[in-house]
């Protein structure tokens, strides 16, 4: 395998990008802006060009919010309850409010993020986009065409467009299928009845995720869980979508598997012109591998940014405390987080006004003030670029951060919940 | 089940300073395909109020260590090697009569596992499963064990603990139980808690808390933290020194300096230069070739020599032990720090320094 990086020219988009093989250990990212410009193509390198200098220092392809060009998803009030029932007949009780009204654009050629706690309806979010839940309400338009309100019929020819990596490599593959059929089943249904041209794809899609063309008649307990996902990935390219949900895609892989499966993810990407919805709980993983990126909590969205923004200037509360509860890899970088108060509450019964009030440390800091529980802050745009849905936003600076964590109690972080 | 073990002299007992010294330890499964052996010769110490991280990926052997230590294997399946010695605080733990070990296990040496849930019993209250093991260890009356419960509880944050004693499990959120695991690991003041992933099960802004509190309570309880993970961002944060676990053998021991920024074996320096960072954008992620070998068929020599890009014929022929390297109190297993792989190191330290400085000279100096 070629090992040698040509040199970073920016000419997208077929520039070849790093030809290091999954087993390469030469150094990474030599030359990142070779694999951006590769990286680039369609809207995305339209939309390049209009990056502003802020962005400027790095190298690789850009979205920025308000793109002109259609975004490839536009979501707009995305709501899921799931009813709770109870009582004496069964009757609805209540409802837990999975995700509750969130509005994002998902730009051809880039990669969302969705981030957040277990809980917070990132997956929910993601598995109705392709309506494996059906949304409660809301309206999702993917290539310019609602689908929302198709029936499962008309819905179809959609779905080939769109497909899901699951996390969890062990239960989303029938242990009681063959390989050949696990990953010929979408194309089966999508019509391909030709058996030799579904083994034929199925074979194709084996090789490009690097597994070996004659593994079609093996089961899923043969191989590891790195090579598992790769079939889940297999897959989902066999259809050839456009836009791939990958859910938590390597959170269940060990570490040294995580990076292989990272990168075929990368090379996929630039492959296959891949718009992906990134969904995970690892910032560290999203900081590497998204463009843009949606923190939600309790079924919110409460800020979205560029990556680079986001993770500089995090202006939402919430987000702060996530990026400081990363432990980093570096002794030397040990330091006092700010540790957040308290579990996420139920999101069946979510706090009114700003749903992060019950463990807001900038709350707490400027006083409790009367809104943050009386009125919903909503996503508004800030100095920065980005957008955040706090009404204190601007008070979010370093300074305010470590004057917090200077005076916190470590031990006294769990909350009474309310009886 | 057999509670000793013949026929092996034993060493002399470790000096007074030395808390926990694992000698050579070996734990095979006899299992229905074969024998496993999941731990094979590990051996490494612990001072009293000290901190070491254990590093491994699944099936790297670090549980089983534990389990090893606190002598909760099933023997058979499991079998413990007759050489094999576990001394702590001056006593042999793997040759000691199962009473005495299990007056010792709580109380002198206490465990906090994964998942709390499943580590507490659900028909009992809280507050029953603490003063239990506190009535116990401390042979006190059950009016005193249960105000040290409450007691235990306040210690660990738990608001209202007079409430939370009477409550079940399954009233409690995750972070909450992993409270009241630490709580009961720390009632009775061991002088060794073994944390086996205690935060993998949690979400980020919980692991903090919990992490955060482990510090706090082990600085103010003096106790030894022997802590197990595959995450080196908690490592980086917790431990003083490392042991690194690869296929159920030490590949590497050092201060978590050196482990963490120069490691010495190349499974540590792939594990580190694969972590995806913000510096890492766009280009490729360095990975270890291959997958983690099958405990059945493990390679010959050296056992991760098939993933290995700096290995050579003598990786495949002869199995490398723990040797010194260039840095005092740091050992690797490889071959790299003997005579004969003196011009391959430095080749493979620039290799890594290069995949590496990348990050560093971005974020700039910490």
């Amino acid at each position: 395998m070629p090992t040698g990086q040509s040199e970073a020219s920016v000419t997208p988009p077929t520039a070849p990008s790093d030809g290091g093989a999954v087993g390469d250990r030469a150094p990474a990212a030599e030359a990142p802006a070779t694999s951006e410009a590769a990286a680039a193509s369609g809207a995305t390198a339209a939309s390049e060009a209009r990056q502003d200098a802020d962005d400027a220092s790095d190298t690789r392809r850009r979205v920025d919010n308000a793109a002109e060009t259609e975004p490839l998803l536009r979501v707009t009030g995305l709501k899921k309850y799931f009813p709770i029932y109870g009582g004496l007949f069964r009757r609805q009780i209540g409802s837990v409010y999975a995700v509750d009204g969130v509005d994002f654009d998902v730009q051809r050629g880039e990669t969302f993020a969705l981030v957040g706690e277990s809980g917070c309806g990132k997956t929910t979010l993601g598995r109705s986009l392709l309506r494996l839940t059906e949304p409660t309400a809301g309206k999702i338009m993917f290539g310019g065409q609602d689908i929302s309100a198709l029936s499962q019929d008309e819905l179809r020819p959609v779905r080939r467009r769109m497909q899901i990596i699951f996390q969890d490599p062990f239960g989303s593959l029938n242990p009681r299928m063959p390989v050949s059929d696990i990953i010929g089943e979408g194309l089966l249904a999508q019509g391909v009845k030709d058996r030799k041209k579904r083994d034929k794809k199925v074979e194709d899609s084996l090789e490009i995720v690097g597994l070996r063309r004659d593994y079609t008649r093996r089961y899923p307990h043969e191989f590891s869980g790195g090579q598992r996902q790769r079939i889940g990935i297999a897959r989902a390219l066999a259809l050839d979508p456009e836009f791939v949900v990958c859910d938590e895609p390597v959170s269940a892989l060990d570490v040294s598997i995580q990076s292989q499966v990272l990168n075929l993810l990368v090379d996929l990407r630039r492959d296959f012109n891949l718009t992906y919805l990134f969904i995970s709980h690892n910032l560290s993983v999203i900081q590497y591998f998204s463009d843009r990126v949606a923190v939600m909590y309790l079924g919110k969205i409460v800020e979205v940014g560029t990556v680079e923004r986001l993770y500089k200037n995090a202006r939402h509360p919430y987000t702060v405390a996530l990026l400081s509860a990363i432990p980093e890899a570096d002794p030397r970088r040990r330091k006092k987080r700010l540790v957040l108060k308290g579990d996420v509450p139920s999101p069946a019964a979510p706090p009114s006004g700003c749903r992060f009030h019950t463990r807001c440390w900038l709350r707490e800091k400027l006083g409790n003030p009367e809104r943050c529980s009386t009125e919903e802050p909503l996503l508004r745009v800030l100095e920065t670029g980005h957008t955040s849905a706090c009404h204190f936003a601007e008070d979010v600076s370093e300074q305010a951060v470590s004057q917090v964590v200077a005076t916190q109690s470590v031990v006294e972080t769990a909350v009474a919940d309310p009886v | 089940m057999t509670e000793t073990i013949e026929l092996h002299v034993l060493g002399a007992p470790p000096p007074d300073d030395i808390l926990l010294d694992v000698r050579n330890l070996r734990t095979i499964f006899h299992v229905m395909d074969g024998d496993v052996p999941a731990v094979d010769g590990v051996s490494f110490q612990l001072r009293p109020g000290r901190s070491i991280g254990i590093v491994g990926e699944s099936g790297s052997g670090k549980s089983v260590t534990a389990l090893t230590i606190m002598r909760l294997l099933d023997i058979p399946p499991a079998e413990v090697g007759a050489d094999s010695e576990i001394w702590f605080d001056g006593k042999e733990l793997l040759r000691m009569p199962m009473d005495s070990m299990r007056k010792l296990r709580g109380n002198d040496i206490a465990m906090i596992f994964q998942e709390p849930l499943t580590s507490l019993n659900p028909v009992f209250t809280i507050g029953d499963q603490i003063a239990e093991q506190v009535e116990i260890h401390l042979k006190v009356k059950r009016k005193e064990a249960w105000d040290r419960a409450i007691e235990s509880l306040k210690l660990v944050g738990i608001p209202s603990p007079e409430r939370r004693v009477k409550q079940y499990p399954h009233e409690m959120s995750g972070g909450m139980r992993q409270r009241v695991m630490i709580a009961m690991a720390l009632s009775c003041e061991p002088k060794l808690l073994i944390a086996d992933e205690p935060t993998t099960a949690l979400d980020v802004t919980i692991q903090a808390q919990i992490l955060e509190l482990l510090k706090t309570i082990q600085d103010r309880t003096d106790s030894a933290l022997m802590l197990i993970t595959h995450d080196l961002g908690v490592v980086a944060e917790m431990v003083e020194d490392v042991v690194v676990m690869y296929a159920g053998q030490v590949v590497e021991t050092g201060t978590v300096e050196q482990v963490l920024l120069e490691p010495r074996a190349p499974y540590t320096m792939g594990l580190i230069e694969s972590i995806p960072t913000v510096d890492k954008r766009g280009g490729r992620l360095s990975v270890i070739k291959g997958t983690v070998p099958s405990p059945f068929n493990l390679p010959p020599a050296c056992r991760f020599e098939p993933r290995c890009p700096y290995a050579w014929d003598l990786c495949r022929n002869v199995p490398p032990e723990l040797y010194p390297t260039d840095q005092a109190s740091q050992f690797a297993r490889c071959h790299l720090h003997t005579p004969a792989g003196e011009t391959r190191r430095s080749a493979a330290l620039d290799v890594h320094e290069k995949a590496m400085t990348v990050g560093r000279d971005v974020r700039g100096p910490a």
